[in-house]
């Protein structure tokens, strides 16, 4: 996997490079929205992870140029610009999401791991599958193994939305942002509230749990290994 | 000031004999004269070249300006039509008599006309009428005149002649005006008015209008001065508070006089803008105090931490914690910088009101959805009754005031925090239309409350009343209540719920535009239906 940095603050270019270079993708660096704009347009990535205010050109004009030329790679734009109109802009001008600095490491690795995957999403699917887990998204009913679970509706979006990204990392933040829409952290640790009642209906009298806790990022639902 | 110096050299020698007392009492004074002469001398010319420069004066100028003509103006106007009209009226007189006795003449004969001159001549008549007839050798043949004014030719054209006229036993030189008819065969017809009463009424008139003239004049450039001094007193006032708040006494304030006019608005407004700015600073300066303090405690502590593992054994094991807990640490850090951050632009964006129109029911009841597991958890219950209430604002903020409301409600609002409450670890949560039409929210516990004398210092940022701060918590989360509803033009009060606390948020009447578009949504609604 082929990623593109454009960053014009070395030291975070550097340790993006870095981290995600030691999380087994193949990172290419950019200084300014000039070099960004050649790169992304020449070379074949498969996500772009931008900073919104960039010399020569800025982050979201470049973005509209790269979504004007038809290119359609994931772009992740990061901004220390944190107010909802602000992140409205940045996904309406072809951003596919917007992280807010400062952050965590493992958020931003989690998001990257969620825009690769779109890319490849069928979104037809009308039915998930993880191990013995299943979720039918018409008939709205969950099963595991031959058991059926009764799920509130909230705590059937969440499940959807793990299992939409089964496998993978999936953070405090994304799931505020994707199954409730605030873009605010809680002081309260709410949401681990709303996972722990989950894993009680979906993994208690199983026999292998299938909802994990990553200690320092967030949750992960993965198959039995 | 030479001159004033040559002025004392010449006076010993211009009057020799000068006595040395007198030289010597006289030369104090005026040895004395050029300086006081030079002080007030530039102090004139300041305070004239500050008259002048003065908006204010060249305002006053130029009505005066406006004033001398349009006195002038109606004073000739009145002169032209009194004086000036009874002369006039008097020439007027004089030539129809004599194109009335020229007809004669020419009808009648020298005979006739001097038959009618004599008539018209008997007796006073008491309007003055002056008639002569002569002959060739300048005698006269009939008329009122004894004899033929000395001096006066014959011409065409209004004439002036003296005549004399006895008043009383006294003979008066009276002046008059008249016309002479040349009558062919070297004889001459003089008619004439004693206009003596009519000069003597102008004169009058010319003189009063002169007078009052200059009277108002002098009325206009007193006032005019007088005003524009006070005008410009009062603008020095405001300027001088304003130069002494720009070198940093920012509690200077413009004095008012108390008469309401619009200098006394002005520095009323002025002062207001002060006190705001004022409070502003101060309110800048707390927080920053307050920022510099709450930060620095994590901060150190965070230092701390990494410098023992650095220092401490060779355990990687134990160095990978004191990491772990340094990373929790610096995001504690930047999450109360985030906060800070949100409640300065909600603030920024006070009384922005072209929101998205909202059901505060909806927003509150994802919220308590949200905290319900960890009320439960808690102990508590939470209790949503919802009335359709409708407001125009900005989700997000909402959603995150009442989350903070929530949070605190489960952190500080239980009995066994020390409270009295009734053994029930409810939290009501209300959101309706009052009869005035503005939406309210309520969010009410029964733990130990907050205190009255703290209800307005709680909202500011980093006041946490709990001493011991053992609960997880930045002190910021009213602030952003409260930041939150200023930008919707709301108002947050604290209330006693006996026991516990009540939060109350009243929302502005939802404007007219939003009803509107209510009931047009209603309507649309039960036309689908129909």
């Amino acid at each position: 996997m082929k990623l593109l940095i454009i960053e014009d603050d070395r030291e975070t270019a550097a340790y993006l490079e870095k981290g995600l270079g030691e999380s087994g993708y193949a990172v290419d660096r950019a200084g300014d929205g000039r070099d960004g704009l050649f790169l992304a347009t020449s070379g074949s990535y498969d996500a772009i992870v931008l900073d919104r205010m960039l010399p020569g050109m800025d982050g979201l004009a470049l973005l509209g140029a790269l979504r004007g030329a038809g290119i359609r790679t994931p772009a992740l734009i990061l901004s220390a610009l944190g107010s909802v109109d602000d992140r409205v802009k940045g996904l309406r001008s072809g951003g596919d999401d917007y992280l807010v600095k400062p952050f965590a490491f493992s958020e931003l690795l989690a998001r990257i791991e969620v825009l690769l995957r779109r890319g490849a999403d069928t979104p037809s699917v009308t039915r998930l599958r993880v191990a013995d887990l299943e979720l039918d998204l018409l008939t709205r009913l969950v099963k595991r193994g031959d058991k059926t679970i009764e799920l509130l509706p909230r705590e059937f979006q969440l499940l959807e939305y793990l299992m939409r990204n089964a496998g993978h990392v999936v953070t405090r933040t994304m799931l505020l942002e994707n199954v409730w829409d605030y873009h605010f952290d809680p002081q309260t640790n709410v949401i681990d509230v709303h996972v722990s009642r989950l894993r009680q209906k979906i993994d208690k009298n199983f026999e292998h749990p299938l909802l994990h806790t990553v200690r320092g990022a967030g949750y992960s639902l993965r198959p039995l290994d | 000031m030479t001159d004033g110096a040559g002025h004392i050299d010449a006076l010993p020698i211009g009057r020799a004999p000068a006595p040395a007392l007198a030289t010597k009492s006289e030369a104090k004074p005026v040895v004395a004269g050029p300086g006081r002469l030079r002080r007030t001398g530039s102090a004139l010319y300041r305070a004239a070249r500050q008259l002048v420069r003065a908006h204010a004066f060249r305002l006053a100028g130029l009505y005066f300006l406006v004033f001398a003509v349009s006195v002038s103006g109606v004073l000739f106007f009145v002169y032209w039509s009194s004086a000036d009209f009874v002369v006039r009226q008097t020439e007027a007189t004089l030539d129809a008599e004599i194109t009335g006795l020229a007809e004669q003449y020419a009808q009648r004969g020298l005979s006739g006309l001097v038959q009618i001159v004599a008539a018209r001549s008997a007796g006073d008549r008491g309007d003055g009428m002056l008639y002569l007839v002569t002959n060739l050798d300048g005698r006269p043949l009939a008329g009122n005149i004894k004899g033929w004014p000395e001096g006066l030719a014959v011409r065409s054209g209004p004439l002036s002649f003296q005549i004399e006229v006895p008043v009383k036993g006294k003979i008066e030189a009276h002046s008059a005006r008249g016309a002479v008819f040349a009558i062919p065969e070297g004889y001459r017809l003089l008619v004439g008015r004693d206009i003596s009463d009519a000069a003597a009424f102008r004169d009058r008139i010319r003189a009063t209008l002169l007078w009052s003239g200059l009277v108002a004049l002098g009325f206009g450039l007193i006032g005019g001065t007088v005003m524009s001094r006070n005008l410009l007193r009062r603008v020095e006032q405001v300027n001088r508070t304003a130069e002494r708040v720009v070198a940093g006494n920012l509690s200077d304030r413009v004095p008012r006089r108390g008469t309401n006019d619009e200098f006394d608005q002005l520095a009323g407004n002025l002062n207001g803008m002060l006190d705001q700015i004022e409070r502003l600073m101060t309110g800048m300066r707390e927080v920053t105090d307050n920022v510099a303090h709450d930060l620095k405690t994590p901060l150190s502590r965070l230092r701390a931490r990494l410098e023992l593992a650095l220092l401490g054994p060779d355990d990687p094991a134990a160095q990978q914690e004191a990491i772990r807990a340094a990373i929790d640490e610096a995001d504690r850090l930047l999450a109360t910088f985030n906060a800070l951050l949100r409640i300065a632009e909600a603030e920024a964006g006070a009384g922005n009101r072209n929101g998205e129109l909202l059901d505060l029911g909806e927003i509150a009841r994802a919220a308590v959805e949200l905290y319900e597991p960890v009320a439960e958890e808690q102990g508590f219950a939470l209790r949503l009754d919802s009335d359709p209430a409708s407001i125009r604002g900005d989700r997000h903020l909402l959603s995150q005031a009442i989350a903070n409301l929530l949070d605190n409600a489960i952190k500080y609002g239980g009995v066994d925090y020390g409270g009295v409450g009734h053994g029930v670890n409810e939290i009501a949560i209300g959101v309706a239309r009052r009869d005035d039409g503005r939406p309210v929210i309520e969010i009410a516990d029964h733990g130990p409350g907050i205190p009255e004398a703290d209800r307005e210092t709680v909202f500011n940022r980093f006041v946490r009343l709990e001493p011991s701060r053992s609960t997880p918590g930045n002190g910021l989360g009213l602030s952003m209540v409260r930041a939150v509803a200023r930008r919707h033009d709301a108002v947050v009060t604290l209330v006693d719920n006996h026991p516990g606390l009540k939060v109350r948020i009243e929302f502005p009447a939802s404007s007219q535009f939003a009803a509107v578009n209510q009931t047009a949504a209603s309507q649309a609604a039960a036309s689908q239906t129909a």
